[in-house]
């Protein structure tokens, strides 16, 4: 239990914000970085741990989207449960998407590519299907009642975000003390080795896609409650696409808090360049390329990554000094 | 002699227009060591693919424990008891020594606690016990060696097959891996090895296949393998054999 003290402290250090900050500006930022954050944890659960970079994760956050908003509007369905059916909807083309590219054999770039391919398929496919509303996109009806998810207080969108944040830092945590994790990573490090010591690495593989579908799905579930509107460039557009596997990488990939800390960094800068330049289009978009090449350059293990990294060497050089230390008093 | 823990038989397996392994045979027992010798390109590596379920052979069977295993994938033998080591040292580089072995180790033990003593125990056995929190990457090509062998013994086999895990070791490194092997033998391990280190083979080996061209030319204790001309010939060409036996007679 020891290892999840700090998903503790820092979700409770966040979820104090809104005790300090009433700003709606400041709530509004924090809600869509940690919505980020939650979709890039997604990727990072197949990408970080499993190696698999995907292209395309805008297939399951759109799918959770559209999900979502398809039983509310068409069928009346509760909120709540059409959030979950958008989880449960994601997961499940993850499994379709994730066992016919790796039952194929699909590995690194060739995978990238047919993830994308079918984020691109769904995206043209929402944009024309009478069901998603075509190209008018699909909004849902305003009800600011608690039990159709939707709340006149930001605050409380603020701590249900924070919470399925939390939620997937315990599935990474939870995921790097198991054998299904030791697995994955094995699986990334060495497919061939990984499968000799008895790992069927193409399972794995699969498993990995489908909770990290229902990961990115929920981000889409909850982009389509706090804007109640969805049409297809936002839902399976190639933008989420890109933050999701930015904000891990940039954070650190195969780490617990790598998409959290990538998210709030990246939305920061951007926010940031935005602020201090006036609003020129995409300049937000050129400082997340510059950032990326930065980080990839110097730090390619991401922010967290380079922290553990430096953490783990300084341990180290503390253990080997100890350890002359002693054989000069023996000597 | 009771039954084979392994019996090859007859296995073959062309790439293209070449045949690697044709029509090859060969059996391992519990408590023996096995060498599997032949000059390169005879086909040694890819008959370890077969047996380990990496490469299907196109024709021939494997029997594993009397069961037809044949073109079973790799991690389902593995789960059977039979464990490899690869010639080209495969780590897995980003991780430390310990979560190398701690992949195999948690074949037989699902749950972290158990599979983390039963790891950091085999790291000890094969000499790695004081390198087990350095990053993979940083051993030397012994350290490697050994860490082959220990996450292969981390998924407790009963077959293990060592693809040249002496190569590459100098004297000193070798004497000191020696023993580890003949130990996993004692222990009921059936070891099959190739390897191109000819006094290990000779001091480790009860029973020797010699592949050559893809096919086992000789068999037998080891003794009775160096003196065998085919073996002579395979190694040292055509004709090799009888100009040894001439010279020995002047």
């Amino acid at each position: 239990m020891k290892s999840f003290l700090p998903i503790v402290i820092v979700v409770a250090a966040l979820a104090a914000v809104p005790l300090v900050v009433q700003s709606n500006v400041v709530l509004n930022f924090l809600i869509v970085a940690l919505m980020i954050a939650l979709a890039g944890q997604g990727w990072n659960i197949l990408g970080g741990y499993g190696g698999q970079y995907s292209f395309g994760h805008a297939a399951f956050f759109g799918t959770g989207a559209y999900t979502t908003a398809i039983l509310q509007v068409h069928y009346g369905v509760n909120a709540w449960l059409g959030f979950l059916a958008g989880v449960v909807a994601g997961s499940a083309v993850g499994g379709v998407i994730g066992g016919l590219a790796f039952r194929a054999g699909l590995r690194s770039s060739y995978f990238a590519l047919v993830t994308l391919a079918f984020a691109e398929v769904l995206r043209i496919f929402a944009s024309v299907a009478p069901i998603t509303g075509a190209g008018v996109g699909l909004l849902i009806k305003l009800d600011l009642h608690p039990q159709a998810f939707q709340f006149r207080s930001r605050a409380i969108f603020y701590l249900i975000i924070l919470a399925l944040v939390a939620v997937s830092l315990i599935i990474a945590q939870a995921l790097e003390r198991s054998r299904f994790g030791v697995w994955l990573v094995a699986v990334r490090e060495n497919e061939d080795a990984a499968m000799a010591l008895g790992v069927n690495a193409t399972a794995i593989k699969i498993a990995a896609m489908v909770i990290s579908a229902a990961v990115t799905a929920a981000a889409g579930c909850f982009y389509v409650q706090y804007f109640l509107f969805v049409d297809a460039p936002i839902g399976y557009g190639a933008w989420i696409s890109i933050e999701a596997l930015l904000t891990p990488i940039i954070g650190g990939a195969g780490t617990v808090f790598g998409a959290l800390v990538g998210a709030l960094v990246v939305k920061s800068i951007g926010e940031g360049a935005k602020f201090l330049t006036g609003d020129i289009p995409g300049l937000d978009l050129m400082t997340f390329g510059a950032v990326l090449v930065l980080v990839i350059a110097f730090a390619p293990r991401g922010l967290v990554g380079t922290l553990i990294d430096a953490r783990e060497a300084l341990a180290r050089r503390f253990v080997s000094s100890r350890k002359i230390a002693e054989g000069t008093a023996r000597g | 002699m009771a039954d084979p823990l392994l019996s090859v038989e007859d296995v073959s397996r062309g790439f293209g227009g070449l045949m690697a392994v044709n029509g090859a045979s060969l059996s391992a027992s519990t408590r023996r060591i096995t060498a599997l010798i032949g000059p390169n390109g005879a086909g040694k590596t890819t008959l370890f693919s077969i047996i380990s379920g990496f490469l299907k052979p196109s024709a021939g069977r494997v029997l594993y424990d009397g069961i037809n295993v044949t073109g079973e994938p790799p991690y389902r033998l593995a789960r059977r008891g039979i464990a490899r080591t690869f010639q080209i040292v495969q780590p897995f580089a980003g991780l430390s020594v310990r979560d190398n072995i701690l992949v195999g180790a948690h074949l037989r033990h699902p749950r972290r606690p158990a599979a983390q003593i039963s790891a950091e125990a085999v790291g000890h056995e094969v000499g790695l016990g004081h390198l087990l929190h350095r990053p993979a990457s940083t051993l030397t090509v012994a350290g490697r060696k050994r860490l082959e062998l220990a996450r292969a013994l981390a998924t407790e086999p009963r077959l293990l097959l060592l693809d040249e895990v002496l190569a590459g070791l100098n004297p000193s490194e070798i004497n000191d891996i020696v023993p580890v092997i003949r130990g996993l033998s004692g222990r009921g391990i059936a070891i099959v090895m190739i390897e191109h280190v000819m006094h290990a083979v000779m001091s480790l080996a009860e029973q020797v296949f010699v592949l050559a061209e893809g096919r086992v030319i000789a068999q037998g204790s080891p003794a009775q393998v160096a003196g065998d001309q085919h073996v002579i010939e395979a190694y040292l060409g055509h004709g090799a054999a009888a100009k040894l036996g001439g010279a020995n007679a002047l």
